[in-house]
């Protein structure tokens, strides 16, 4: 990937940023500029990195676990028609439930620390972990399962010799999906209610007017969650192509 | 491989009650090519996936049976028009499949000779993406060979080929098939005349035998009966009985 175009945009985001906060001479604890931001990222820079690590686990244990679940959810529901009638309809309507909605009951339910976060990570990339690697299951080509079958294939051989490197393609692409959905959870979880993480940390600077803080904390969130979309994405694509 | 048996098929078939083939009996003679013409819709592919038990999506009305009395689907190898190579897999892989799917081990040694003899030793590591289409398609073949059956079905194995690829694929397969029951799924009149021992051209009206040229097989594609027999063929097809 070229490095100057991300380069290139970011110097022009800042300059339009400055541009506005110059131009209008809004007040800094509304608006403040790319520069004031930058002093308060260095001031509070021990804060922010500690917070910091603590988003990313949940991040990361979140990616982890979902995934996972996602993974056995999607070849049990390939496999057993019993699974499809049972757990399909449940899946869709969770789904249709609005996940945030239930972020306070989490936190009831598994207190303020790290874990209250990571089951909202989870629960938002589940989904869409499950329905790209299921999709990808049950669209096996059929000149594949027509050949399979003229070769007395065992059904467990199939899926494991080709129906699981066929759907692999669709899996990277719900896990790339996934690993930015599973910021958002993560710090949705610490918005309603945490004393720790960029996202407990954005909410407390919010409430002290202290909003440059809260800059500093949301542009390290931004760029913490692309690196970490980029990994995962260098990660799907180098498992993608590696010989099965 | 066992001996390979003559395989004859008698009935109709049908979707939803719109008739797809009139009763025909097609039979194909042991350890000889038996080439089925026919243009698109007129059931040439039914045929074939329901020698090899493969779904349909048309009910058919008949039986299949084989010379020597036994059942026909297990004992077949396929070959489709798509190569049907596992993108993620070696060209080692892709040939050894049927084993792998199975369970079993296979025969190193065999492997080896099916590289060899399909010109494809150098490619054994390569993945199918890496792969000429012809190469794709002698891999394919190398598959169907490793699968050592006695009956063959090709499903117009070699129509996604250039000209001159195509007539060396077919050179190939007749030579690496010899002794096996083959038959070929085709809608290319020149590939019917170059391969039949016995050619059987489909319509909507039925089943016709067209007599083929008594040279050997694979036929010269500039012999003047191959050419004819190639505009008989063409012919039939239109609809216009010579």
């Amino acid at each position: 990937m070229k490095m100057w175009p991300p380069i290139a945009s970011t110097i022009f985001a800042l300059l339009v940023w400055q541009l506005i906060v110059t131009s209008t001479g809004v007040q800094p604890f509304l608006l403040p500029g790319p520069s004031v931001v930058a002093e308060a990222w260095w001031q509070h820079r021990v804060l922010i990195a500690e917070n910091a690590v603590i988003t990313l686990q949940e991040i990361v244990l979140g990616m982890i676990i979902g995934t996972a679940l996602g993974i056995v959810t999607a070849l049990q529901l390939a496999t057993s028609k019993t699974m499809r009638t049972l757990v399909q309809p449940i899946l869709v309507f969770t789904q249709s439930l609005p996940v945030f909605a239930l972020a306070p009951i989490l936190t009831l339910w598994l207190g303020f620390g790290l874990w209250s976060k990571v089951a909202m990570a989870v629960l938002i990339i589940y989904f869409p972990v499950t329905s790209a690697f299921f999709d990808g299951l049950i669209r096996t080509p059929p000149g594949y399962l027509d050949l399979a079958k003229t070769m007395q294939a065992k059904p467990m051989r199939i899926l494991w010799q080709i129906r699981v490197p066929a759907a692999l393609p669709s899996l990277g692409a719900g896990v790339r999906l996934a690993a930015v959905y599973a910021t958002i959870g993560a710090v949705i979880g610490e918005w309603v209610g945490a004393s720790k993480g960029l996202g407990a940390l954005m909410i407390m600077s919010n409430g002290r007017a202290k909003t440059d803080l809260m800059f500093a904390a949301l542009l390290t969130l931004g760029v913490m969650s692309v690196v970490f979309y980029l990994l995962v994405a260098k990660l799907t694509r180098v498992l993608g192509d590696r010989e099965t | 491989m066992t001996l390979a048996p003559g395989i004859t098929l008698q009935g109709q078939a049908s979707i939803e009650g719109r008739q797809l083939f009139a009763p025909l009996t097609l039979s194909l003679d042991a350890g000889r090519w038996t080439c089925l013409l026919g243009g698109s819709g007129v059931g040439k592919t039914t045929v074939l996936r329901l020698m090899a038990d493969l779904s349909t999506g048309a009910d058919f009305d008949g039986e299949i049976t084989a010379t020597d009395g036994e059942l026909v689907a297990d004992r077949i190898a396929y070959m489709a028009q798509d190569d049907l190579l596992m993108p993620w897999a070696s060209v080692a892989k892709n040939i050894t499949l049927g084993a792998r799917l199975r369970g079993q081990d296979w025969d190193e040694t065999r492997l080896e000779q099916l590289l060899q003899r399909c010109g494809l030793l150098a490619h054994r590591h390569k993945k199918p993406g890496e792969l000429s289409g012809g190469q794709r398609q002698r891999v394919a073949l190398a598959r169907t060979l490793m699968e050592d059956k006695p009956i063959i079905l090709l499903d117009e194995p070699f129509s996604a080929l250039d000209a001159q690829t195509r007539a060396a694929m077919q050179d190939l397969a007749v030579e690496l098939l010899s002794g096996r029951t083959v038959m070929v799924v085709t809608h290319d009149p020149g590939e019917a005349a170059r391969l039949g021992h016995a050619i059987h051209v489909m319509t909507p009206a039925g089943l016709t035998a067209v007599t083929p040229p008594t040279a050997e097989v694979p036929r010269a594609v500039e012999a003047l009966d191959t050419l004819m027999c190639q505009s008989e063929l063409l012919k039939r097809l239109m609809g216009q009985a010579a």
